[in-house]
């Protein structure tokens, strides 16, 4: 058997992200874990995949992963920035945008995302930055990737706060809310991948992870996770994978 | 016809206590100096708005300057949490925040609303989603030709907004390139304007893509260079992400936030 080179449970989930985008898809990139997946699919099998940015820069091709969604290189790098009020509604409203990649503080079996408080909206524990881009880029955009850390704390049986709609409360509620996007094709975390069943549009595990055990994945999850009945094991990552994603370096001063 | 003044007399003429000012700026050109100014000026019960709180709102709540935040992403961009806006909802430190809260999209439509003279614009959004519940300047509207439920959001008319631009010439006609956000939608939208900018030159010559404010658009233009930082300027200074990383410490607690501004800002 080949050597697998050791890789931590991060790198599996961005790699196991970027390997979903492809040349020519539009991509309307959250920042964060979609910023650091988007960027590795460029330098390894998607290097003319278009990056679209909540600042306005489409088309941005920087060489460092910004720390920002506004860092002036993915400006100098656009191939044209755009106001504010034309990303979102001549771009991402009418449906232009092919893939919204998205991260989230919480998600339930709907794939609805929290990314505004844990506790009361009004008296909340913790105060999360909020909304930004995600809610129209989660209704609007023709299908959504979402990337996020698992643990029992971020995958949670009831949202406190819906800032995204996912497949709300199950299926045909994207209908009846009018969102125009399929909506969350994919969720890709540090322990596995999971799509919606397309029925009950809930949430299912379809891949795991290498070095991963379908209990760890139990556990880490708040509500009573389906499994495929063919469960595949991801992927492991290539040496060339690897080495693309150790030589992203942030954009420090 | 745009006024040039300083930064100081600007403030000091165009603001008053329990305003609404809109500061905005999207990553790029960040009006940090002018929000210095007020913070120096010790203004008060002030509504602040802008749709990626940053920073500057971070230093303006914590001083105590503002009693109600419109806002759409209230964090620091790539790093974290903003603590200072953080510590205001979480333990109303140093006072209560009232907050209204909205996508990108939606406060982007209520200021080109502001600023199309109409009293709401139309989106596709909200629907579904928790703000729709918890801000009352999102409302259902059908439309009159479909019958497709579809959203409205309140205009925004600020009493004054602030912006930083690179440049301006003499008579106030203002340029400014890169990354230009909402804010010209903010500037017509706001009652009253400021722009601060890097320098004031002889001619504004074209650059690409840029967006260029009359003068007559303009109430006061003031010459603050660097006033951005550390935020940035295309063409003048890059974004400091260290100190984007730094503020995480220095704003986490209190005192340390407190000596920081009183070295720095007061």
């Amino acid at each position: 058997m080949e050597m697998i080179e050791p890789f931590t449970s991060d790198e599996m989930m961005s790699i196991a992200a970027a390997r979903q985008l492809s040349n020519n898809q539009v991509c309307f990139i959250g920042i964060g874990l979609p910023s650091k997946a988007a960027n590795l699919a460029r330098r390894l099998h998607a290097p003319d995949l278009i990056m679209i940015y909540e600042s306005g820069t489409l088309g941005a091709k920087p060489t460092q992963l910004p720390l920002s969604i506004g860092d002036g290189e993915l400006a100098e790098t656009a191939d044209t920035i755009v106001s504010v009020p034309e990303i979102f509604n001549y771009l991402l409203q009418p449906g232009r945008i092919d893939v919204g990649f998205l991260g989230a503080a919480q998600i339930d079996k709907f794939a609805n995302l929290n990314s505004t408080v844990i506790g009361d909206y009004y008296k909340p524990s913790v105060r999360l930055p909020g909304a930004g881009g995600a809610p129209e880029i989660a209704s609007s955009s023709k299908r959504v990737v979402v990337m996020l850390r698992q643990s029992a704390k971020s995958f949670v049986d009831k949202l406190p706060f819906i800032t995204s709609v996912g497949f709300g409360a199950g299926p045909g509620d994207r209908e009846k809310l009018g969102l125009r996007g399929a909506g969350p094709v994919m969720v890709i975390t540090d322990l596995g991948i999971f799509e919606p069943d397309p029925a009950s549009k809930e949430l299912v595990l379809t891949h795991i992870h290498p070095n991963i055990a379908v209990e760890n994945v139990i556990e880490s999850t708040g509500w009573n996770i389906k499994i495929a009945n063919q469960l595949m094991v991801t992927d492991p990552p290539t040496e060339k994978e690897l080495e693309a994603i150790r030589s992203l370096v942030s954009a420090r001063k | 016809m745009a006024e040039i003044v300083s930064l100081q007399e600007a403030i000091a003429s165009l603001l008053r206590n329990g305003d609404t000012v809109a500061l905005e700026g999207f990553t790029h050109l960040i009006p940090m100096s002018a929000g210095h100014e007020i913070i120096r000026q010790k203004f008060k019960e002030l509504t602040v708005v802008r749709l990626t709180p940053d920073l500057i709102s971070d230093q303006l709540i914590g001083a105590g300057c503002v009693s109600k935040l419109v806002f759409s992403w209230g964090g620091n961009p790539g790093v974290g949490s903003l603590h200072r806006f953080r510590d205001a909802i979480e333990h109303g430190w140093p006072g209560p925040l009232e907050i209204d809260e909205h996508s990108h999209a939606g406060l982007t439509n209520r200021y080109v609303a502001g600023a199309s003279g109409l009293p709401f614009a139309v989106m596709r959004g909200y629907r579904g989603t928790g703000l729709d519940e918890v801000s009352s300047t999102v409302a259902p509207i059908i439309c009159p030709f479909t019958g497709e439920e579809l959203r409205a959001v309140a205009a925004i008319n600020p009493d004054l907004t602030v912006i930083h631009a690179q440049r301006a010439d003499h008579k106030g006609n203002v340029q400014l390139w890169g990354i230009t956000g909402v804010q010209k939608e903010a500037v017509l939208a706001g009652r009253k304007s400021l722009v601060t900018v890097e320098e004031i030159v002889e001619k504004l010559d074209p650059r690409p893509g840029d967006v260029i404010l009359p003068s007559w658009l303009v109430s006061a233009v003031a010459l603050s260079p660097g006033g951005s930082r550390p935020s940035y300027a295309a063409g003048y200074y890059q974004r400091d992400n260290d100190f984007y990383i730094a503020w995480d410490e220095i704003s986490r607690d209190r005192d340390t936030f407190l000596s920081w501004m009183k070295d720095n800002v007061l």
